[in-house]
């Protein structure tokens, strides 16, 4: 019996030996074996990454999960989606539970440095501002003096928010929520008179009240908020498939290819076009990629226009314009490098 | 063969060799199980903080001396934006400690009185206790809390339609508003008086106790504590000129202002756990109660007390026994059933520090390291002095 149990103890100590090595791996071989990427969406957020009624998840960060799967495995449905609140998503990312973390993330310094995370670019520029009830008649976020705020926890938010009150000299109340939907119920039930957030999450959670009408968004816009896809820091590799996506979709716009005309573009399109569809150049090679990722990401998701619009833009019921979000050629600020 | 005469054959086979002694076989077991032990901690926590920084994963504790940046709902100390992430550790315990006392005093009471009311002559009384009882136990309690939050407390009226009492005491979705008691110069006196009254009882509690065990005569206790604890402060009070004002909650632009607050996240919280762990405990104390043998309430009956002094003497210092260990365990799920405050955002330590804390400084592995440390040392104070009382009420028996 006691020679069991010393045995056993042994046997622990030992797997414990073998389990010191390093379990930090490559993401893309893992990534190919399971032909599956798990990738870290929102609990659910209008126009960026939310689930319909038969499951089916939708938004500009869920497009990005499908152009990597796309890229990656010529499939752009090959993706499991993981609902994270804002408390979770590093933790998750950190600890290997998803490959990609792409939930309207905002890239800070702290963030970047000392997370052991990489942000592999923007797919959307977004600013903080505030939302109140009509029946207030504010027409300043300056007036808002002695207000009680509903916010998400865990998020930039509620840095730029005692920022900005402290170097107005304004006080006010901070009611903090893990999810958007309570930071929702929370200002309609008038437990706080405004609701801060991303201006994209404002107009997302304004269409989501009972009555829209009665909500307003004040002009400031109080805070930089550059919002991006996130992976894991020490993988190169995998770092820079999904920051090509990235400019991927960004590029193909620039070079007016689209899901429609990607496949008369990939044979008879100028060298820019062929270049990044794979007839011209090995920049899928160099990636570690077949020749047709961006060919795959277009025909199957779209350029960034296309998503942008289907999401966020005039083909949804957000109808947020361009903006910021426009090519740089075009008054935005959206630039991808070339692909050569 | 009896034990010595095994120890004693055991001691006769004297073994040369220490391989086959049994007592310095079962030590170095002991040893090796130890070192095994210590390793495998030992490894955990290196191949944790190797593969930390291999991915640039900042560690160590500094981060409680920087500045959190960021507000919090409701503290029980000064905090501002500009304090430290340190502050707002201090500040999430105790918010945790504030709302586990309340629902520890309010389960407490709410416990005793259904667990006792079970035995009730009155038929309403009782089928009310066992419907409250099967009702809240039965539910989860996250439910429950999500109940008081979102259907009953955000139902209540807007600020501009509180439901108020004299003008005073407001009720409105943003919480209870009461008006702040505000000392003026003088009022130290009062307290020192509040003080003395309270020493004043105690004796007394002790001389009257003495008193009967030499006399067997009784002293009204209660009345005459209630008297003085109640009519001393009140002159000093008065003899001092009132040296206090009262702070009213007025309407301003956007919420009240002035006064103290109940934020009703704490409201809710406290309903919540007070009234489902008020059920267990009722369980707890019917369970105690039943256990007093019936023998004990014929001879309290035949030695001539009433209903009510049988309840009081003979049946729950009894019943104590039994209801204690209880207790403590209840106790114990109350404090760790108040991290469901994350759910609708009352400023726990866990909402705090390993919400917003964590998040900003993404340090997942310290902080929770030192939440799951917090919860244990306040689990095992409750143990230790639940234990104390336990000791108090327990049989004692010859030694």
């Amino acid at each position: 019996m006691k020679f069991k149990s010393l045995v056993t103890t042994i046997a622990a100590a030992g797997l414990v030996l073998s389990a010191q090595s390093s379990v930090a791996g490559d993401t893309l071989a893992a990534v190919k074996k399971k032909d599956s990427i798990v990738c870290g969406v929102s609990t659910g957020l209008a126009g960026f990454s939310q689930k319909d009624e038969k499951g089916k998840w939708s938004g500009l960060d869920v497009d990005l999960c499908r152009s990597v799967a796309a890229a990656v495995l010529g499939d752009a449905k090959k993706v499991q989606y993981k609902p994270l609140t804002a408390k979770e998503r590093f933790t998750a990312l950190q600890s290997g539970e998803i490959d990609i973390l792409s939930r309207n993330t905002t890239w800070t310094h702290t963030r970047d440095t000392s997370l052991g995370l990489n942000f592999a670019g923007v797919n959307y520029y977004d600013g903080q501002g505030f939302m109140v009830s009509k029946k207030l008649g504010l027409k300043s976020a300056l007036e808002l003096d002695g207000a009680t705020a509903c916010i998400q926890a865990g998020t930039t938010t509620e840095l730029n928010l005692a920022d900005y009150f402290r170097s107005n000299n304004m006080k006010y109340t901070a009611v903090t929520f893990d999810t958007s939907d309570q930071t929702r119920s929370g200002f309609e039930s008038g437990r706080c008179d405004v609701l801060t957030s991303d201006q994209s999450q404002l107009y997302a959670i304004r269409i989501g009240l009972k009555d829209p009408s009665s909500a307003v968004v004040l002009p400031e816009v109080i805070s930089k908020e550059p919002l991006g896809p996130v992976v894991r820091q020490g993988d190169d590799e995998w770092f820079n498939i999904v920051k090509w996506t990235m400019n991927a979709i960004v590029e193909s716009e620039f070079l007016d290819v689209t899901s429609a005309n990607v496949d008369a573009l990939k044979a008879n399109g100028n060298p820019g076009q062929k270049r990044l569809l794979g007839t011209e150049g090995d920049a899928g090679e160099k990636l570690g990629l077949t020749a047709d990722w961006a060919y795959n990401i277009v025909k199957q998701v779209g350029n960034y226009s296309e998503s942008f619009e289907r999401n966020v833009g005039q083909g949804s019921s957000l109808k947020i314009s361009r903006g910021l979000n426009a090519q740089w050629n075009k008054g935005g600020i959206l630039y991808s490098p070339p692909v050569r | 063969m009896s034990l010595e005469h095994i120890e004693k054959a055991n001691s006769q086979t004297k073994s040369k060799s220490v391989i086959n002694n049994p007592r310095y076989r079962a030590l170095i077991y002991q040893l090796i199980l130890l070192i095994c032990l210590g390793y495998f901690f030992y490894s955990i926590v290196s191949n944790a903080l190797s593969n930390m920084e291999a991915r640039g994963i900042k560690s160590g504790f500094g981060f409680l001396f920087t500045t959190a940046g960021f507000d919090i709902l409701m503290s029980l100390i000064p905090y501002e934006a500009t304090d430290t992430y340190g502050r707002t550790f201090l500040v999430g315990l105790l918010n945790t400690i504030l709302v586990s006392v309340i629902g520890i005093f309010l389960a407490t009471i709410i416990g005793f009185a259904l667990g006792i009311a079970y035995f009730s002559k009155n038929w309403l009384i009782r089928k009310a206790s066992i419907i409250y009882v099967e009702i809240f136990r039965n539910i989860p309690l996250l439910l429950q809390v999500f109940f008081w939050y979102f259907a009953v407390l955000a139902a209540l009226p807007s600020v501009k339609g509180s439901l108020s009492l004299f003008e005073s005491i407001f009720l409105n979705v943003r919480g209870l508003f009461l008006p702040a008691v505000v000392d003026e110069p003088g009022s130290n006196l009062v307290y020192l008086a509040l003080t003395i009254a309270i020493a004043i009882v105690v004796y007394l509690k002790k001389w009257s106790s003495r008193r009967q065990d030499e006399t067997g005569e009784q002293f009204p206790l209660l009345r005459v504590s209630i008297a003085i604890l109640i009519g001393i402060p009140t002159l000093a009070t008065l003899l001092t000129g009132v040296p206090f004002h009262l702070d009213y909650p007025v309407l301003g632009r956007f919420s009240l202002s002035g006064g103290t607050t109940v934020i009703p996240e704490l409201m809710a919280l406290s309903i919540a756990l007070s009234i489902y762990c008020g059920a267990f405990i009722a369980e707890a104390v019917r369970a105690g109660i039943q256990a007093v043998p019936n023998g004990q309430i014929e001879a309290a009956r035949s030695l001539g007390l009433n209903e009510r002094k049988i309840m009081s003497l003979i049946i729950v210092p009894q019943a104590m026994r039994v209801i204690m260990p209880l207790l403590n365990s209840e106790y114990q799920s109350l404090v760790k059933n108040s991290t469901l405050a994350t759910a609708i955002g009352y400023p726990d330590l866990f909402t705090v520090f390993v919400g917003t804390s964590l998040n900003q400084t993404g340090q997942a592995i310290e902080i929770v390291f030192m939440t799951m440390a917090v919860y244990f040392v306040i689990n095992m104070s409750i143990s230790l002095i639940m234990n104390l009382f336990n000791a108090k009420v327990a049989l004692a028996e010859r030694k």
